[in-house]
């Protein structure tokens, strides 16, 4: 592939395409679902290639429209980007999959409405992947919370809206205070670009401090989740699944960038991310135990979950740096897969009882028993057991640690699997036992059942390409 | 090409229980045949290995994994002592499972879970380094995990909350070791008499003892050693089949056999013992000899009453690993094998008694020997098997044992050792009075319909294919076929002369 | 004219909006609070120019405005819909946004 030529349009793709669509779903009548698809594969296939040429000639950049940045818009596509907009499409096009039918059987008044919402939010994710200045990665992210609030609200009950309205309030406070950093490090550095920032030594440290603030408000990062459980629980099973897999970890990608492209700021601001990431595996983890809605439970969990990117920022020092960035970007991706898993299961059970109350379950595994297994299986991967890419993610983090001397965060990350591990079979083992006489499940497609339990296998089977993965991760950060 | 054989060993398990997992539940002949010729091919396989080990052949297959650590099978010796163990018993308790679940519902699950533990048991035995192992032993934990929930009671599902977290904690504390070693040490993988830690500071000797000590608990959770063995007996929830695997190969063994590698080809003998790690591990194991011996005579539950055996036998295993000596490494490994085909033979047993007769206690048991003859001839002879009574298999671990335990200089390990046959005979003999010499309470409440044997015959079979091996590796202990001429082949490499 | 007032003015807006957006319970409050925050940062960015007149923060602020009436008008929709779903036109119990 001679990339001068055709990189460009295959690079525009995962961001057009997606756009495009959701522009066109508005005014189609019907087969949104089938466009959404349709679309998804083309984008899947044009990641993937886009996986390969990087993998074959390295680094690319673009300028959009000809147009050359700083005022123009600059897209960068490396490695991590590349592998991003891969599994963000895998996710997608599974979801969209899923979603299609769904939607139809369980919540037909939402079916219509999901698909412009869905592509608007994929486009926007993209297009965050590939920004290469600050200021593009924040119109990404704004583009990316109103597609995500707007699926927040699908469902039009009280508790969906209210979650969205405090979502949207909670990202407009955090968009205000990354712009104000971006205003002062163009201040400080005269440059919207990271690289050439650190390059002439000029990052404000104030500036860091508000972005990151600004993203750990976006991200739900301890303490500023408080807005995602609700809202990630009212969305429909596909929704949430994106929210939580996908949309909370573009800010976490964005925070990485930040620290470690340019390593603004060293040693106890990084401890206390640090502590901030403990906080939040604990008390996530706490709150999913006494849940008692499934998808309050996954929804805490992800607060949990994102608790351990927070762990990198003190891991990632000295020798062992690499290792921590890698282990957390792979954290990032089999989360991805493990949280839209576990979303879409529980939204399987939400369909198979008509409510997901924990205590109400007993029974449900006999009649949708691959359903739990999704679960249980996207669980394992939360857990970091082996060989799902939670354990290779693990597994880089606890030698990080304990190599780094730092052996306590090696504890939190052990202990954090037990507690996962503790809401996950606890929700499991809520539905053995005979179902009640007047208890009547219905039986989830298999179908729906399968791409749920493919989801899961993917998070897990990411495990096996560490070898291949794992070095190129640590190249880029290098 | 040799590498494909440690894989087809793995795959006999796997795919067959995979494939089970889609089963509707009518396939029942689909599902035996499969089962069974899973089962029948990895013996056949496994035969193979030994013959091609016994010659001098190398087999091992690599995959990259993560840096540092390939995911690595390897058949060395040791592994084919437990692989051995696993597939012949995996094939004896598969027929006894068909016989013992007919008509109860859930079996493609729970053959299909069933396999999935032995695979997961033979990937362990091959493992050729310990990430490898850190894999497949935590595979163990959670395919066990429904077999104990099988019953989908209140009582089952305690049983398996309980052992998901005794197992999971102590696969995390294993992967603590795993990579604090690797933080101290660098990649290592299994060599025999170990070696691979030699070239480590002196000044990190402290680092080495924690790696020791934190993968010694780890293991030590599923080896049931006291205090980390609460987990076993709350398990007897479980069918008899799933306790038969469970205490005699699975679980338990995985424990045993992982402390055995981290002692011989990941430390060496020399340096673990060098370092005081195996002292400390060899007073755990007496403890928890002991303590087990003592909770098995209070049990009335047969089953418990198994359990907390078991507790006590691990240790006669974990015992002899941890005397610095080759016989004492004879008598700990032959356990290995010794102990599993006679605690199985006490599980099928018990299993009969439950399923025929609906006898689950101890003082039920009164006269039922001449009701089931058979099923009680062999639970016999394992029992005095395990109370070490000559010829049969338990006499010449506890020889060996005892030897091993002069020769290490420790004669307190030999006090411990007889003081448990005697708690042996203590808590089993009484079992064995009642069986035999008092007559029945009254009639015997039958749970199936009467048939010319005393029960199924696939329920009758295995117990007296494994109680004639208890007596086989007693008697033919000097061939040089049995288990313990393979043993000190092992021995000889890990105290290389 | 001194542009370092620029400066100061946006941040102090910036502070108080965000203040009012965490203290106010009506959403509608919190909503311009929200807007004045982010008009102290187009303050800030409007004065981060090098070199007068400076495109590049020119840009910014407009594409920032843009963004923020975009964001403001969806959020006033959401609110008419709460509101009238609901009955009411706070978040409820916990005051925080």
């Amino acid at each position: 592939m001679s990339d001068a030529v055709s990189a460009p349009w295959l690079m525009a793709a995962p961001v057009v395409l997606p756009l495009a669509a959701g522009l066109i779903s508005v005014v189609l009548p019907r087969g949104r679902a089938e466009l959404a698809v349709g679309v998804g594969a083309l984008i899947l296939i044009a990641s993937s290639a886009l996986l390969q040429t990087v993998t074959a000639s390295g680094t690319q950049f673009m300028a959009v429209g000809g147009w050359t940045p700083p005022l123009g818009i600059g897209w960068r596509l490396d490695f991590i980007a590349a592998l991003f907009l891969t599994v963000t499409a895998l996710i997608c096009l599974v979801v969209a999959l899923f979603a299609r039918g769904y939607l139809r059987r369980a919540l037909p008044a939402v079916d219509e409405r999901f698909w412009p919402p869905f592509l608007l939010l994929w486009a926007a994710l993209a297009a965050l992947y590939l920004s290469a200045d600050l200021f593009n990665l924040y119109v990404a992210l704004e583009l990316l919370t109103l597609a995500a609030v707007m699926l927040v609200t699908l469902e039009g009950n009280g508790a969906a809206l209210t979650g969205a309205m405090r979502y949207l309030l909670v990202a407009l406070a955090g968009s205000a205070a990354y712009l104000l950093g971006v205003a002062f490090l163009y201040q400080g550095a005269g440059t919207l670009d990271l690289a050439q920032a650190a390059a002439g030594g000029a990052v404000p440290a104030l500036a860091v401090a508000l972005m990151t603030a600004g993203l750990m408000a976006k991200g739900a990062l301890f303490p500023l989740h408080g807005w995602l459980p609700p809202a990630h629980a009212a969305a429909p099973a596909p929704g949430s699944a994106l929210l939580s897999g996908l949309v909370v970890k573009g800010a976490f990608y964005v925070l990485l960038r930040l620290w470690f492209e340019a390593e603004p700021i060293a040693g106890t601001t990084r401890q206390i991310l640090g502590l901030l990431g403990v906080l939040a595996i604990g008390w996530g983890a706490l709150l999913a135990l006494r849940q008692a809605r499934l998808k309050l439970v996954v929804a805490y969990s992800t607060v949990a979950q994102l608790g351990y990117l927070l762990l990198i920022f003190p891991l990632a020092e000295g020798a062992w740096r690499t290792a921590a960035l890698s282990g957390g970007l792979y954290l990032a991706l089999s989360h991805s897969m493990a949280k839209g898993a576990m979303f879409l299961s529980a939204g399987l059970v939400l369909y198979a009882a008509g409510h997901d109350r924990i205590a109400e379950l007993r029974g449900l595994a006999s009649r949708a028993p691959m359903t739990l297994f999704a679960f249980a299986l996207a669980g394992v991967t939360l857990m970091g057991l082996p060989p799902s890419g939670g354990f290779i993610a693990k597994w880089q983090l606890l030698t990080a640690a304990l190599g780094g001397g730092q052996w306590p965060w090696a504890v939190v990350l052990l202990a954090g699997s037990l507690l996962t591990a503790g809401y996950t079979f606890r929700a499991v083992a809520s539905t053995f036992g005979s179902a009640p006489a007047q208890r009547d499940f219905r039986t989830p497609p298999r179908s729906l059942e399968w791409l749920a339990l493919g989801l899961a296998l993917a998070a897990l089977g990411i495990g096996f390409l560490a070898a291949d993965w794992l070095p190129r991760l640590e190249a880029a950060f290098r | 090409m040799s590498g494909n054989l440690p894989l087809a060993i793995l795959l006999s398990s796997l795919l067959p229980g995979l494939a089970i997992f889609f089963l509707s539940e009518e396939r029942h002949q689909l599902r035996v045949a499969l089962n069974i010729s899973g089962a029948l091919l990895k013996v056949g396989l496994v035969a193979a290995a030994l013959f091609g080990v016994w010659q001098g052949q190398h087999y091992e297959m690599s995959l990259p994994l993560v840096p540092g650590y390939p995911f690595l099978l390897r058949l060395d010796p040791l592994a084919l002592l437990f692989v051995s163990l696993s597939a012949v018993l995996w094939l004896l308790t598969t027929i006894y499972a068909i016989g013992y679940l007919e008509e109860s519902p859930h079996r493609s699950r729970f053959f299909g879970f069933f396999s999935l533990c032995v695979s997961a048991t033979v990937g362990i035995a091959m493992a050729g380094n310990l990430v490898t192992l850190f894999i497949f032993y935590e595979l163990l934990t959670l395919a066990t995990y429904p077999l104990i929930v099988h019953r989908e009671t209140p009582q089952a599902i305690r049983a398996g909350r309980i052992y998901l977290a005794h197992a999971l904690g102590g696969g995390m504390v294993l992967l603590a070791g795993i990579a604090w070693l690797h933080t101290v040490a660098g990649p290592t993988e299994f060599a025999a008499a170990g070696g691979a830690l030699d070239h480590v500071d002196a000044e990190r000797r402290t680092d080495l003892l924690i790696a020791f000590a934190l993968l010694v608990a780890g293991f030590g959770v599923k080896a049931a050693l006291v205090p980390l063995h609460s987990w076993l007996p709350v398990a007897m929830v479980a069918p008899a089949p799933v306790s038969a695997l469970l205490h005699a190969v699975a679980v338990v063994k995985a424990g045993v056999f992982g402390i055995a590698r981290t002692v011989y080809d990941v430390f060496g003998p020399a340096l673990a013992h060098d370092l005081g790690g195996t002292e400390i591990l060899a007073g755990v194991a007496g403890a928890t000899i002991l303590w087990g011996s003592i909770q098995a005579l209070r049990q009335d539950d047969l089953k418990r009453r198994l359990a907390y055996s078991t507790v006590s036998q691990l240790s006669y295993i974990v015992l002899g690993v941890s005397l610095f000596g080759p016989v004492a490494t004879v008598g700990g490994l032959v356990h290995l094998v010794h102990q599993g085909v006679m605690k199985v033979t006490l599980f099928f047993g018990a299993g009969n008694l439950a399923e025929t007769l609906g006898l689950h206690r101890v003082s039920e048991l009164d006269g039922v020997g001449r009701r089931m003859p058979w099923t009680m001839g062999a639970f016999t002879l394992a029992a005095l098997g395990m109370m070490s009574v000559p010829p049969l298999a338990g006499f010449v671990s506890e020889w060996h044992l005892g030897l091993g335990a002069l020769e290490a200089g420790a004669p307190w390990a030999l006090a411990v050792l007889l003081v448990s046959s005697l708690l042996n005979a203590a808590y089993f003999l009484p079992v064995l009075h009642r069986v035999w010499f008092r007559a029945p309470a009254g009639p015997w409440q039958e749970q199936m319909p009467r048939m010319r044997l005393e029960t199924r015959l696939s329920l009758l079979v295995p117990p007296l294919a494994t109680a004639a091996l208890v007596v086989l590796f007693g008697l033919a202990a000097g061939s040089s076929l049995s288990p313990l001429a393979w043993v000190g082949l092992i021995s000889a490499q890990e105290y290389p002369g | 004219m001194n542009g370092a007032i620029y400066g100061v003015v946006g941040i102090v807006l910036f502070a108080i909006g965000l203040y009012a957006l965490f203290v106010r319970p009506h959403v509608l409050h919190k909503l311009i609070a929200g807007n004045v925050a982010v008009s102290g940062v187009f303050l800030v960015l409007l004065r981060s120019g090098h070199g007068a007149p400076d495109p590049v923060s020119q840009a910014m602020v407009l594409t920032g405005i843009v963004v923020a009436v975009a964001i403001t008008g969806f959020a006033a929709a959401l609110l008419v819909r709460m509101a009238r779903v609901t009955g009411r036109a706070t978040l409820g119990r916990s005051s925080g946004p």
